[in-house]
């Protein structure tokens, strides 16, 4: 427990310069905030204006402490294009964009990890060579585009998949909120309709995200795997006479899954960025796409808003990682 | 006594891209239940290869070409990968060296035990759990009930191959091959680790085969030595024999090379010349030819083993 | 290179005939985006709105956008401006990280730490949210995603470059030179520097398909290059509308030609790797 505590400390520093560093892109570099409220045809009488306003003629240090007082009010300021305070628009988001992520992350893990054992167990079998050709070109592939091909074939070639139009179709209502995913909030209401449509509309997103996801995680099971099938314990079990199912799944695979879980951290740094790309190829109300419809306004405030929460997230997952590999490894939780 | 393993004329091949590695040739010895013989040589000799390649744990590259080796009335040369795992574990089984890592890390170790348990006695997972404690107690290890949840990582290397032991012996094999079981050890854990081999030995008729580098570690705990010299056993006699009457050439260096039988691996390392390569097409019948001061003009022609006096078998033309 | 190495990257590239492919690619990306523009069939900005959206076709072999610009003209020529960015930002973080990470491993303490303190900051971020946010900030240009490409790759060559240090640094060859009276910057440069230059190479060509993912992700929300400026990212961009009522070669072909580059890249980062440093092979 102390441990864990000791960790939750640990991820202060990260948290501390993921404010700085949003801190200072938004105040001391180019790109004059004043400037930018005043809009593009103030004087510069009215930019000093609002300077001041603004508390941006003080020195730093004092701007800095109330930014950060700001952050802890939970107030990130007012989003111009949808009237409303940031917060609330993030919030209101969040779900959106976690849930796909999640689907996302499933998706490739429920592929990969069984693909990337697959191919270390069979060695040079049909396994192993798909698994090289996904991880090469799964790296290769541009997240917006393979979203675009996916609902260019399923969506206009075959008319599998709905239109990329959102979480729901047109006819569908969002089920109340409960967890704000809404295939948990469909199925909490028994509302199998609104369940079946929000999981159409997510399937081709999700699988965009994951196909992108798929190949750090197959790479990193298949060489974890096989590292861990050349160790000396493994050879003591295989001595043991025991089934090889117990030693690729019990002893193998729990092994290889330490390194896995560690990689998931920079899983989720790719993910959370690719998330905004496929949020723009399906018009997915998440973040992401809150974020880019601000970014082409000039819309300063939800950007920033975005920025700190996808890093407070993104910290926060990290930190998760680390309880989990705790749980799964006792040496670390002993260290 | 009856035997419980009788090897005879075991060959083993590697094939590695430069070329075919024959590992073992014509391997033969045969070990009594509750005896424990102990395969002496150098690193290269073929001492693991013979058990690896007796509980069909050699990797893909390697084979059995030739030679049978029965395991109470069972061939093993002729069983099935699946017969193989069966009698892995539960006839036969083995304890390495650096015990440590020969542990899975991140499971608890009583249930390493509960595992060859329940895979080979059938048992429940409590009933496993309880034997399990049960033979951390037989390996001397205090407090097993509570050591049990324990990690590898949390206990010494001495009570790991404790550990080791307890996992090997558990399902009551007839055969216990420790392969360099004291390496890494020191000096009291080692001999602590010998006497809990031998007293369970004692205990169940298993029969024990000791494969060691360390000369002095054989002739104190082994009824019988053979030497292992380039995949071929040089020499094999009862060890009061051995040490005072060797008769091979390569025996009896490895004993002048350690006065008082006190051999090591840097001792072995003192004797002129390297082992063959044994990647060659051309290799000499005997093996130890190059090295040797007694080679006659027939050790170019064929290799035989011969018995010399009762349980005492050479593989020399001219012994000493 | 010497004439072993010669030899090893001739194994290389005819035990992976995919290297070989791969090289080929390479000169063909290297060729457009020197020579694009001169070989360019259409001029890439001359909008034709009576040959608007036309399908592929022997007159336009990538078909025109929806005011009739030439699809394969304006592919070919964003060569030079995407592998141009992502160029500029790996030698750009070639020469940050490269040196960070030298100076690094060579002082230590407080030098060390600061550049760990700025790693780790990075490391913080999603890299990609890192990108946009900088590029947000610092204004909506090209140098600014090249800046912005360099820096999120920037820990990366840091902790290798540091680790190849402090392994040459402990190989003793270093005090050697120092003992023999060399100043410390110069033994870094010069003793140093270039025992790590091959592992950097390796580096550079494993990051260069990532830098054009980028850049081309970045242009595509609308980030650094603006239309009209012919570039794969924004190309897509425009033809994502166009996707959902069936014309799909405005979004196919900048967006498999950068697919494409960066599956060349990626391809020919394992066979320079594999050449410089057989052991990482996986």
């Amino acid at each position: 427990m102390r441990g864990v505590l000791w960790r939750l400390a640990g991820s202060l520093p990260a948290l501390v310069a993921v404010i700085v560093v949003t801190f200072v892109l938004t105040r001391v570099l180019p790109g004059d905030t004043a400037t930018y409220f005043a809009g593009p045809t103030a004087s510069a009488e009215s930019i000093a204006q609002i300077r001041a306003a603004l508390g941006l003629d003080r020195p730093l240090p004092e701007q800095f402490w109330s930014y950060v007082q700001a952050l802890m009010r939970g107030d990130l300021g007012m989003s111009l294009t949808t009237g409303q305070p940031v917060l609330v628009d993030l919030v209101n988001r969040l779900p959106a964009s976690a849930e796909l992520t999640l689907v996302g992350l499933l998706i490739a893990m429920g592929i990969a990890i069984p693909l990337g054992v697959l191919a270390a167990v069979k060695q040079g079998s049909l396994a192993d060579h798909l698994c090289r050709v996904i991880v090469t070109a799964g790296v290769s592939l541009p997240v917006f585009f393979t979203g675009l091909l996916l609902v260019y074939v399923f969506y206009y070639l075959l008319g599998w998949a709905p239109a990329p139009v959102g979480r729901l179709d047109a006819f569908a209502t969002a089920p109340n909120f409960v967890t704000g995913f809404y295939l948990i909030d469909a199925a909490i209401a028994r509302d199998w309709e609104t369940w079946q449509s929000a999981a159409a509309q997510i399937i081709l997103p999700a699988c965009t995200l994951g196909l992108f996801a798929l190949a750090p995680i197959a790479r990193i099971t298949r060489a974890s795997m096989l590292a861990v099938l050349g160790a000396e314990f493994i050879r003591t079990a295989r001595a043991s006479g025991l089934s090889s199912r117990t030693i690729i799944l019990t002893y193998a695979l729990r092994n290889a899954l330490l390194p896995v879980v560690t990689t998931l951290g920079m899983v989720f740094s790719f993910l959370l960025g690719a998330n905004v790309l496929v949020e723009k190829v399906f018009a997915w109300p998440g973040i992401g796409s809150y974020a880019v419809e601000a970014l082409i306004a000039s819309d300063g405030a939800p950007v920033q808003g975005f920025v700190l929460t996808m890093a407070i997230l993104y910290v926060v997952l990290n930190l998760t990682i680390d309880l989990v590999n705790r749980a799964l490894d006792p040496r670390a939780r002993h260290s | 006594m009856s035997a419980v393993l009788d090897v005879s004329d075991f060959s083993v091949e590697f094939r590695t891209r430069s070329g075919i590695v024959r590992a073992l040739d014509r391997v033969a010895f045969t070990v009594r239940r509750g005896e424990t013989m102990a395969l002496v040589g150098e690193s290269g000799s073929g001492k693991s290869v013979t058990a690896y390649a007796l509980l069909g744990l050699l990797d893909a590259a390697g084979r059995i070409t030739r030679g049978r080796a029965v395991l109470e009335g069972v061939d093993l040369t002729a069983a099935s990968p699946s017969e193989l795992a069966r009698i892995r574990g539960k006839r036969a089984a083995m304890i390495f060296q650096n015990p440590r890592a020969a542990l899975n890390p991140i499971r608890p170790i009583g249930q390493q035990i509960a595992d060859v348990l329940r895979r080979h006695a059938g048992l429940s997972r409590r009933d496993a759990m309880a034997g399990a404690i049960d033979m951390l107690k037989q390996v001397g290890i205090p407090d097993p009930a509570r050591r049990a949840s324990a990690y590898p990582f949390e206990l010494s290397g001495g009570m790991c191959q404790r550990v080791m032991i307890a996992i090997a012996v558990a399902t009551r094999p007839a055969l216990l091959i420790a392969d360099e079981p004291t390496t890494g050890l020191d000096v009291t854990t080692q001999a602590v680790v010998m006497d809990i081999v031998a007293k369970l030995a004692a205990e169940t008729g298993m029969a024990t085969i000791l494969i060691t580098h360390d000369l002095a570690l054989a002739a104190e705990r082994s009824a019988r030595i053979a030497v292992m010299h380039a995949g071929h056993i040089v020499e094999d006699a009862a060890t009061k024999t051995l040490l005072a009457n060797p008769r091979h050439p390569y025996t009896r260096r490895l004993l002048a090379a350690t006065p008082t039988a006190a051999g090591s691996l840097a001792a072995l390392r003192s004797i002129p010349g390297n082992l063959p390569d044994l990647r060659r097409d051309d290799l000499p019948p005997c093996r130890f030819a190059a090295r040797c001061d007694r080679r006659l003009p027939g050790c170019d022609a064929k290799l035989v083993w011969r018995t010399i006096e009762p349980a005492h078998r050479i593989a020399c033309w001219n012994p000493a | 290179m010497s004439s072993s190495t010669l030899r090893h990257a001739r194994h290389v590239v005819s035990e992976n005939p995919v290297t070989g492919l791969a090289l080929l690619l390479f000169a063909f990306f290297v060729g457009a985006a020197i020579l694009g523009p001169s070989l360019a069939p259409y001029d890439p900005l001359a909008s034709n709105t009576m040959r608007a959206l036309q399908p592929p076709s022997a007159l336009h072999w990538f078909g025109t956008d929806q005011i009739g610009r030439d699809i394969f003209s304006r592919v070919l020529v964003a060569a030079r401006l995407d592998l141009g960015i992502a160029a500029a930002s790996v030698a750009l973080v070639f020469a940050m990280g490269g040196f960070a990470g030298l100076a690094s491993g060579f002082f230590g303490g407080w030098v060390d730490m600061l550049v760990g303190r700025i790693a780790d900051t990075i490391m913080a971020f999603p890299l990609f949210v890192l990108a946009m946010a900088i590029v947000a900030a610092l204004g909506n240009t090209v140098p600014n995603i090249v800046l912005a490409t360099a820096i999120i790759n920037f820990p990366l060559y840091v902790r290798v470059a540091r680790a190849e240090t402090v392994q040459r640094r402990e190989a003793g060859f270093v005090d050697a030179a120092r003992i023999a009276g060399h100043r410390d910057m110069g033994v870094l440069l010069r003793q140093v520097g270039p025992n790590i230059m091959p592992i950097m190479v390796v580096q550079m060509s494993l990051t260069m398909g990532y830098a054009i993912l980028n850049a081309a992700g970045l242009s595509f929300i609308g980030l650094g290059v603006r239309a009209p400026t012919p570039e794969w990212g924004i190309m897509v961009a425009e033809g994502a509308a166009f996707i959902v009522s069936g014309e799909w070669w405005v979004a196919l072909f900048p967006g498999a030609t950068l697919m494409t580059a960066v599956f060349c890249f990626n391809l020919l980062g394992d066979g320079v790797r594999d050449i410089v440093d057989p052991r990482r092979r996986t």
